[in-house]
């Protein structure tokens, strides 16, 4: 396994500028995630790292080699996507087996059925082994097309939205396996998703992707408990952090048209600006700072979203558990004054010194 | 204004039923969701109950009134698609007005329903827009407008939100339910995502298999689900289940584990379970806190970072894992031994040949 470098990687297609001077680095053993909307240029950067996609700039180096001149097979990169891409006739033993059956491979039948069986017990699949794929459920075939990426030992793992034809539930399952097998297996993966949720639960780091450029590149604590832009503080957290135009008034920050107001940081701030709290940080509290009106109440089970407005502001609240509070009521809040974050009005994080 | 009743409602094709008999009633003003898997019979059920599927058996009242033979235009209740059907050459304005123009309304009287519904879904700056122009959300509150304008008795909704992405959906979805408090109409919505259902619905019918498994308010489904389905089916991650043999006032679990029965469950579980050994433990993630000193134990298999909070996910013996939700400093290095506790008023109990729930109340 190995270490991969892209220096300022640019592509253009006719109509469209798909990435702009990206460059990146991840080392062995790493679980590093693309994340970004629709057209961020994600699977346009996974691509070109296979070898896909030539780039128009820039350079890509495995374990410090130019690898750009080399045909995909020659990279030895393993690729998973979103749609599963079995043979549907073929056994799920013959299709892990594949790989290893290639004319670049020529491996021996004996040590491929030990690859193929050791694969197929890490992913759970032993039991299906004589079964056509055509049969498989839907989370059954990923699986299996896992399995076939990581029997034949690569370089380097890449995955396209794998789990993102699944439903919620085998999402979830198939998540948690995916991480635990990365771990114990220590293999390097560059892993696109669009999912907030499946990036900041795998990941080991992230580049954030908007518009063919890199937003910001961190730990899922530093995505989260540090968000570089207003784009990248709304992208990750669910319900979605709340945004709202503020301005500094001697020793205090004053929200517009709510008469919410909290201590102004120890650190130099514009004169209007944007103050974001994430909702787990505003807290209700029966005998807390703040007032406002619970317009709804969204209870989920683990926890529920409160609605609370004051004057015109709208503002999310997020409280553990099933929780008492119902349409219409007053309730008292209080806010976490060491979590909150703040934008200039260029969308920028605006940093404490040292910071 | 509508109460809707199914009495005894099913629909067959030949042996097969994709619906079994099923009792429900829908009070005046209530927000219903069915909820469950592909194939489930949810859509069924809302499409029997707008007239679009005749029923193979039962009766649907609408306030009182039988119209189960009734046409669906004679129903009066307003049908919200997930795909948005509206008219591509006929402008915002003209899509919504539609409805009424079919009913033969005048003009002048037209506009101000119509000025009505474009103020609470705020859609006035699309009025001259083609619907082919507008983005997801924007075609779906259209939709919505057009279905609202008409004051039908109930609003019978199937996934509206399933053609958008995540964080639309989320807005949405508070959308609908802010139209639903300000206008206390009838409304059933059917979907298969149970953040939804949760969120949205003043009860939740929960189907599988063509058959209702729970009639419950969130709370209920959430904290004492029915069976194992819905015990599973609800929560994200559902409900841990754990399959183990009561003895002497304690669950033996797979591998070394032994849980102590709550006291207060000892009666229900003698009774519900029929003095059978086997039995199903279920708590859900924030029901188990990690704890130096906790009576189960098991090793690291991975563990999340949601942002809020972090998941644990424990392996208890050979791939049986369970998910701890813990606070964000609680992330742990897989492979390392952890032991926890369960908060005794949140397990649960299940009869694993029946797969109901064991009910504390039924022994009192």
């Amino acid at each position: 396994m190995s270490q991969v470098e892209l220096q300022h990687i640019s592509k253009r297609f006719p109509t469209v500028t798909a990435l702009q001077d990206v460059s990146f680095s991840f080392q062995h053993g790493e679980f590093f995630v693309l994340l970004g909307p629709t057209g961020a240029g994600k699977t346009t950067t996974l691509r070109i790292v296979a070898g896909l996609l030539r780039q128009d700039e820039g350079s890509i180096l495995l374990d410090g080699q130019p690898i750009d001149s080399r045909t995909p097979a020659e990279r030895d990169v393993a690729f998973v996507f979103q749609q599963y891409s079995l043979y549907p006739t073929m056994t799920v033993y013959d299709n892990l087996a594949f790989p290893l059956r290639s004319p670049l491979r020529r491996t021996p039948e004996p040590q491929i059925k030990v690859k193929v069986e050791e694969a197929a017990e890490k992913l759970r699949i032993t039991h299906l082994l004589k079964r056509r794929t055509a049969q498989l459920s839907g989370g059954e075939m990923q699986r299996v097309a896992i399995g076939r990426a990581i029997v034949r030992d690569p370089r380097l793992f890449l995955m396209d939205e794998p789990l993102s034809n699944l439903d919620a539930k085998l999402r979830e399952a198939l998540r948690v396996e995916l991480k635990h097998l990365q771990k114990t297996q220590g293999s390097t993966t560059l892993f696109v998703t669009h999912d907030q949720i499946e990036a900041l639960t795998m990941a080991d780091r992230i580049a954030v992707l908007n518009e063919g450029r890199i937003v910001q590149l961190g730990t899922p604590d530093d995505i989260y408990d540090r968000p570089a832009t207003t784009f990248v503080a709304q992208l990750v957290g669910t319900p979605r952090i709340n945004l709202m135009p503020a301005a500094r008034k001697e020793g205090t920050v004053l929200v517009k048209n709510s008469g919410l107001s909290v201590p102004a940081p120890r650190m130099a701030l514009p004169e209007s600006f944007l103050l974001g709290i994430r909702p787990e940080d505003v807290r209700p509290e029966a005998k807390g700072r703040f007032a406002g009106r619970v317009s709804l109440t969204e209870p989920l089970g683990v926890e529920t979203i409160l609605h609370l407005s004051l004057g015109e502001l709208a503002l999310l609240s997020l409280v553990p558990g099933m929780a008492p509070q119902r349409v219409g009521e007053e309730i008292r809040f209080d806010i976490v004054q060491e979590k909150l974050h703040f934008f200039g009005t260029d969308n920028r994080r605006i940093a404490a010194e040292g910071h | 204004m509508a109460t809707i009743e199914l009495k005894k409602v099913e629909k067959r094709f030949g042996e097969a039923y994709a619906v079994k008999p099923l009792d429900l009633t829908i009070r005046d003003g209530e927000f219903v969701a069915l909820l469950g898997p592909s194939g489930c019979g949810k859509t069924t059920t809302l499409r029997m109950i707008s007239g679009l599927e005749a029923v193979t058996g039962g009766k649907i009242l609408l306030n009182g009134t039988d119209v189960t033979w009734k046409h669906p235009s004679e129903r009066d209740l307003a049908f919200v698609f997930q795909f948005y059907a509206l008219y591509s050459h006929l402008s915002v304005r003209q899509n919504i007005a539609f409805p009424l123009q079919a009913q033969g309304m005048k003009s002048a009287a037209i506009q101000k329903r119509l000025q009505e519904v474009v103020d609470i879904l705020r859609i006035g700056h699309l009025l001259r827009a083609r619907p082919g122009k507008l983005a997801g959300g924007d075609q779906q509150r259209v939709a919505l407008a057009r279905a609202l304008v008409r004051r039908p008795a109930a609003f019978l909704m199937d996934e509206p939100l399933g053609a958008l992405d995540a964080e639309l959906r989320e807005s949405m979805r508070a959308e609908i339910k802010n139209l639903h408090i300000a206008q206390h109409a009838t409304t059933v919505y059917v979907t298969h995502d149970q953040v939804e259902a949760m969120a949205m619905g003043d009860r939740i019918v929960v189907m599988s298999s063509a058959e209702v498994q729970q009639v419950g308010t969130p709370v209920e489904v959430y904290y004492n689900p029915a069976n194992l389905f819905v015990a599973r089916f609800i929560g994200s991650p559902g409900m841990n289940l754990v399959s183990g043999r009561l003895s002497g006032g304690a669950v033996q679990l797979p591998g070394k584990n032994r849980y102590a029965v709550p006291a207060a469950w000892n009666k229900a579980l003698a009774e519900g379970l029929g003095g059978q050994e086997e039995v199903v433990l279920g708590f859900r993630p924030e029901a188990a806190r990690v704890a130096r000193d906790g009576a189960l134990a098991g090793e690291v298999y991975a563990s999340d970072m949601h942002g809020a909070y972090t998941v644990l996910h424990v392996n208890i013996n050979e791939n049986e894992i369970v998910h701890i939700r813990g606070d964000r400093q609680e992330s742990y290095a897989i492979g390392t031994s952890v032991r926890f506790d369960l908060d005794p008023q949140m397990v649960r109990f299940f009869n694993p040949r029946t797969e109901e729930a064991v009910r504390q109340e039924a022994a009192r």
